[in-house]
């Protein structure tokens, strides 16, 4: 099969020699590949901008002996282009592909974990819920399909009908009381009811969440991944998270830019047709205002 | 494989980014047949570059002394001052002959996938140039892609509020080239970037 075709998320970018560039793709049907785009930094590149992180693309490849090398690319999202004009968003959504890269093995297919970073990076393109919500359902929900599924209500040990209150990391979740290993935390109620609604996709319960609640879940969700991978995700470190309270208009940043040719913010606009509208000034980054 | 100083002058030069064992190979050979005189140039040139060249202490391109060239002349306009990632950007820059200000060399985009976070880059040294006042206008020419777009995004925030004029570099058609076979993000930010013809 010298030529193939196949639907393909873009998870990172590497430089390669000259003008190319490695391409990490989360793919439909072969789960994780690594490709050559060749040229694509070059500006007269017929698909360079097609190659870009948190592009969803229809690829076509030809097999190569270590590396496949990319001879199309069409653009099915470009979602890439929405999350970096709103630095929370992009440090959310760098998070999410870095997940996604160390959740999947090269050549495994892994449809499930595919279709969710699908719909994790629409829904932060959209901007219809708190980047950070998005980021930390799309953690638990990757884990889940990796078999590492948390439990936030009955015991994570012996099953025993909750709700409890101890949360142990090696436990799997929540523990009773006597299953509770020593050590365990002790997370509020409500950051568990957060937890198993962002696993199960109730976005009502989830968007209504104090921030106090959202900040500890978020907590508890990074620990828990962490815990079952190997090494830690970078990006996490960088992840910028809003605070919904100190804005009205918070979390709704990214979507202004999600259809292309609307005004569009974030250091672009200043052109001579049409002044552009500045999404930055819905965002209240919590740590910029420490530094502000 | 071959014997001593040979190998090792291959090995060395094998450590060059994008030089392969046959590249390196080739330039060994085509160094072992070249004139001493040539080869002396070449080793002299590499140990001065390492002995003289360092950064720009105002704005961190390559310079031979404390200040580089750019930010030594008096003529050029204090005014404005165009962001870039690297050293090689300013060049590329000034090859076009249209801007005529200072430059502030970040050092790389945030990357949070590859660990570079706002701290990592040169952003504290930029906000301590505006401090005097003298600039009004920002032009942030980062790479267009996603990293560089998202630095972009980031360097907006913060000088937005500060009064300045923030800009950053069109992204559209290449000259040249035909409109067919652009992709849509380019074609999209040549529309979102399209100005009027003077009559």
């Amino acid at each position: 099969m010298p030529l193939y075709r196949d639907e393909a998320i873009v998870l990172r970018t590497q430089k390669l020699g000259e003008a190319d560039r490695i391409v990490t793709l989360l793919s439909r049907t072969q789960g994780k590949v690594r490709v050559v785009g060749k040229g694509v930094r070059r500006t007269k590149s017929r698909f360079g901008a097609r190659l870009e992180p948190a592009m969803m693309v229809d690829l076509q490849c030809y097999e190569g002996r270590s590396l496949d090398t990319v001879t199309q690319a069409e653009t099915l999202a470009s979602w890439g282009d929405v999350l970096a004009r709103d630095y929370t968003t992009y440090t959310a959504a760098t998070a999410m592909l870095e997940t996604a890269d160390r959740l999947t093995e090269e050549r495994e297919p892994s449809l499930q974990q595919y279709l969710l970073l699908a719909g994790a990076l629409r829904s932060m393109a959209e901007g219809t819920h708190d980047p950070g919500l998005v980021l930390d359902a799309y953690l638990l929900r990757a884990l889940a399909i990796a078999g590492w599924a948390p439990s936030f209500h009955d015991c994570a040990r012996c099953g025993a009908e909750g709700p409890h209150r101890a949360f142990n990391l090696a436990a799997g979740g929540t523990v009773c009381p006597s299953c509770r290993p020593p050590g365990s935390a002790a997370p509020a109620p409500e950051t568990l009811r957060l937890l198993a609604a962002l696993l199960a996709g109730d976005w009502e319960v989830a968007d209504a969440s104090e921030v106090r609640h959202r900040r500890e879940g978020t907590g508890l969700a990074t620990a828990f991944l962490q815990w079952h991978l190997e090494r830690g995700v970078r990006s996490l470190r960088l992840v910028e998270r809003r605070d919904p309270t100190a804005d009205p208009g918070a979390g709704q940043g990214a979507g202004q830019g999600a259809g292309r040719g609307a005004g569009h913010g974030a250091g672009r606009g200043a052109g001579p047709v049409g002044p552009g509208v500045p999404a930055q000034g819905q965002v209240t980054p919590l740590r910029v205002e420490a530094q502000a | 494989m071959y014997e001593g100083v040979v190998q090792d002058l291959i090995d060395e030069l094998g450590r060059l980014p994008g030089v392969g064992p046959k590249s390196a190979q080739r330039i060994a050979f085509h160094l072992l047949q070249a004139d001493p005189a040539d080869v002396r140039r070449l080793v002299s040139a590499l140990v001065e570059v390492k002995e003289k060249v360092r950064f720009c202490e105002v704005c961190g391109n390559v310079a031979e002394g404390e200040k580089c060239r750019i930010c030594a002349d008096s003529r050029r306009d204090g005014s404005a001052i165009c962001v870039v990632e690297e050293p090689k950007d300013v060049v590329a820059i000034e090859r076009t002959r249209e801007f005529r200000g200072r430059y502030h060399v970040l050092g790389g985009a945030i990357s949070p996938i590859e660990g570079v976070g706002p701290d990592d880059l040169r952003i504290k040294e930029l906000m301590t140039r505006l401090a005097s006042g003298e600039v009004t206008e920002i032009i942030i020419a980062t790479d267009p892609n996603l990293e560089g777009e998202a630095t972009a995004s980031y360097l907006a925030r913060f000088l937005r509020p500060m009064g300045l004029r923030v800009t950053r570099l069109a992204s559209g058609l290449p000259v040249g080239g035909d409109l067919e076979y652009a992709d849509e993000v380019t074609l999209g930010r040549a529309f979102e970037g399209r100005r009027l013809l003077d009559a």
